[in-house]
């Protein structure tokens, strides 16, 4: 019976408009199929990669800044080179990876949890919280969202002066997820705007609903749809913003490199001719990123019904 | 049929603030926009009847509608229903029992189905709401009796609302005004939304809930045949007044107030095919600045300068002998200035 009741779903979201556009757009199989590569690889790191980057016992200085296997002096044992601590390139890029999706994908979520949330409770009750809401994203709006990173983050440091390095990675999602929530807000209060006018709120209302399970049960999965489109493209500006704050060195330690780090640590050996710690990484940032952006600019369309033909 | 008053609306105001923003106002040096969508109406529905209030759109007689379920706060006035103030409603005070026999129904029958809920949920949610049931089952169970009561299949509410049509939808939504066991229902353009063949559907279907159950309606619509299906008293409105109300047999063969008398040339009918008919002239004043004395002055043919300063009460026609509660506010009328010949008004009788 469950069995049967499985299949019947997966029949109907195979039949569904969203899977009859995906398997019609060449782009977004593709940015998938990237995207699940991305994701699988870095999930699975410490079983993929040829070496554990962070376990000293396997680090070998002797094995340093040797370049890439198909160039002069390379080995297969390293098949994108090393860096300066004899660290397999592939392997570090696996595990940063992992580290930059995971904040990447984090930081989202607590955005979108925040910014869903003050974004409801704007559009539905109005008046003098809406204004406020508002007002305090309009001025969030006026400064860099790379600002309010730093700006977290440094006081992150000032209070935890010793827990930080422990902390780094939750002061990271929360730096990123702070300054990435008025996006989702404006967005859901627009269309909740909308919905609170309709008539089923209104009968909701009728049956004496308190106002919170109205927002939640009626309005939310009826704003919910560009959430989703904005979720996704937001998650690879996470990954940018992660990366940009850890290049510039506030962000996850360098024990703990993710793809930021790394292409930081190897730009210091870009003008001593190893250029090969900098650009892999920073091939391996763009490909996600990318693949990223693809799957959520379809989504876009495919959820725009003005687009659908 | 009638029996003693269910619902009393007394001097009921309902003013809305369309002022701009406190900042651009105060920098334009404007006052503030007050619109006046329902302006001192009283009227008493008896147990059992069927009140019809029709008007041209933007009279105000939603407001009334969202006003009598609570939707709205009062301005000013009171309304009450079997004694009970129903004003404590729109401030999330009142007795529950109140919210459980007054519900409403709807006038987009696309636009009051939550579209992510399946129908049996939708039906239900008055139900859990009001803790009416207890058990799965029991609801359930309730449920499918409901659907089966406004001639749709038990199993239909596994379907999401997309999957019905606007008069399937409209039966859902009766049946989940019917939930809560309701004494009163306000209907808000009910078959506006829908096609002529299925109006009829809905309307008969309506009518048979009302035997059936007791219901009292306040039937709401723009349109005067299908209030002369269902209706027993009329009211007519005009810029959030009421200007004319009386009996269905009354304000159809008899009507007094020139705006009545109006509305009434402009039915469409099929024996008059092919002549042109007497449009109502001229368009509704903006109701922000409602003009003086008589509202209806600047599109009445009789109007004179004591229409133009005087706003005229509602009161009994002289030489009425007909029920008590014919009233209809008109200097016009009052003054004996009109002729009240009876006319032939051809409906479609009986769908």
């Amino acid at each position: 019976m469950s069995a049967n009741r499985v299949a019947v779903a997966l029949r109907q979201s195979w039949d569904s408009d969203l899977a009859y556009s995906f398997r019609h757009s060449p782009y977004a199989m593709a940015a998938a199929v990237v995207f699940l590569l991305c994701v699988g690889s870095s999930t699975f790191a410490p079983w993929v990669a040829p070496h554990n980057p962070f376990d000293l016992g396997q680090l070998d200085l002797s094995n340093s800044l040797k370049p890439p296997m198909w160039l002069q002096g390379g080995e297969p044992a390293f098949p994108l080179g090393t860096d300066d601590q004899g660290r397999d390139i592939l392997s570090t890029i696996l595990f940063g990876a992992r580290i930059s999706l995971a904040v990447g994908i984090c930081s989202v979520l607590f955005s979108m949890v925040l910014g869903v949330g003050l974004g409801l409770l704007a559009g539905y009750v109005g008046g003098k919280t809406d204004a406020f809401i508002m007002r305090v994203a309009d001025v969030q709006l006026s400064f860099p969202a790379i600002l309010i990173a730093l700006l977290i983050d440094g006081v992150a440091r000032a209070l935890l002066p010793r827990a930080h390095e422990s902390l780094a990675f939750y002061v990271l999602v929360l730096s990123i997820g702070v300054s990435g929530w008025v996006q989702y807000a404006r967005t859901v209060r627009g269309s909740t705007l909308v919905e609170k006018n309709k008539e089923y709120v209104q009968a909701a209302r009728l049956f004496g609903i308190h106002p919170l399970a109205i927002m939640a049960r009626h309005v939310l999965p009826n704003v919910l749809g560009p959430v989703l489109v904005i979720g996704t493209i937001h998650i690879a500006t996470a990954i940018i913003t992660e990366a940009t704050l850890s290049f510039l060195g506030v962000g996850v330690p360098p024990t703990q490199p993710s793809l930021g780090t790394l292409i930081r640590i190897g730009n210091d050996f870009l003008f001593s001719g190893e250029w090969w710690v900098t650009l892999f990484p920073g091939i391996a940032l763009v490909v996600m990123v990318l693949a990223i952006n693809l799957l959520g600019d379809w989504l876009r369309d495919a959820l725009n019904p003005r687009l659908r033909t | 049929m009638s029996g003693p008053t269910l619902l009393q609306v007394s001097r009921v105001t309902k003013v809305f603030d369309v002022s701009p923003p406190w900042s651009a106002r105060v920098l334009a040096r404007q006052p503030r926009l007050l619109l006046h969508a329902v302006d001192d109406v009283s009227f008493a529905i008896r147990r059992g009847e069927t009140l019809g209030l029709v008007g041209e759109s933007g009279c105000g007689k939603s407001t009334v509608a969202r006003l009598i379920v609570g939707l709205y706060r009062l301005s000013s006035g009171t309304i009450t229903y079997d004694g009970l103030d129903v004003g404590a409603l729109a401030k999330g005070r009142g007795p529950r029992s109140l919210r459980r026999k007054l519900q409403m129904i709807f006038q987009d029958p696309y636009a009051s189905l939550n579209p992510r809920w399946r129908v049996a949920d939708i039906v239900a949610e008055p139900i859990r709401a009001q803790r009416l049931l207890r058990g799965n089952r029991s609801i359930r169970a309730r449920v499918d009796a409901l659907l089966t009561q406004v001639g749709l299949a038990a199993a239909d509410g596994q379907k999401y609302p997309h999957q019905f049509s606007g008069g399937q939808r409209q039966r859902i939504s009766i049946a989940r005004a019917l939930a809560s066991e309701p004494e009163f229902l306000v209907c808000d353009e009910p078959t506006s939304a829908l096609d002529v063949s299925v109006q009829a559907q809905v309307l008969n279907l309506m009518r048979d809930l009302q035997r059936q159950l007791g219901l009292t309606y306040l039937f709401i619509s723009h349109n005067l045949a299908v209030v002369h299906h269902v209706a027993d008293r009329v009211g007519v409105m005009y810029l959030g007044r009421i200007v004319e109300l009386a009996g269905k047999a009354t304000l159809f063969t008899r009507p007094r107030h020139p705006y009545t008398r109006m509305l009434l040339d402009a039915i469409p009918d099929l024996a008059m095919t092919g002549k042109s008919r007497v449009p109502v002239a001229g368009e509704v004043p903006n109701p922000l600045s409602p003009p003086s004395g008589c509202t209806f002055h600047p599109r009445c043919p009789y109007a004179n300068d004591r229409c133009r300063t005087e706003v005229p009460a509602l009161k009994r026609a002289p030489g009425d002998e007909g029920a008590a509660d014919d009233i209809v506010a008109c200097h016009a009328v009052e003054e004996s200035r009109l002729d009240v010949t009876p006319r032939v008004v051809r409906m479609a009788e009986e769908t």
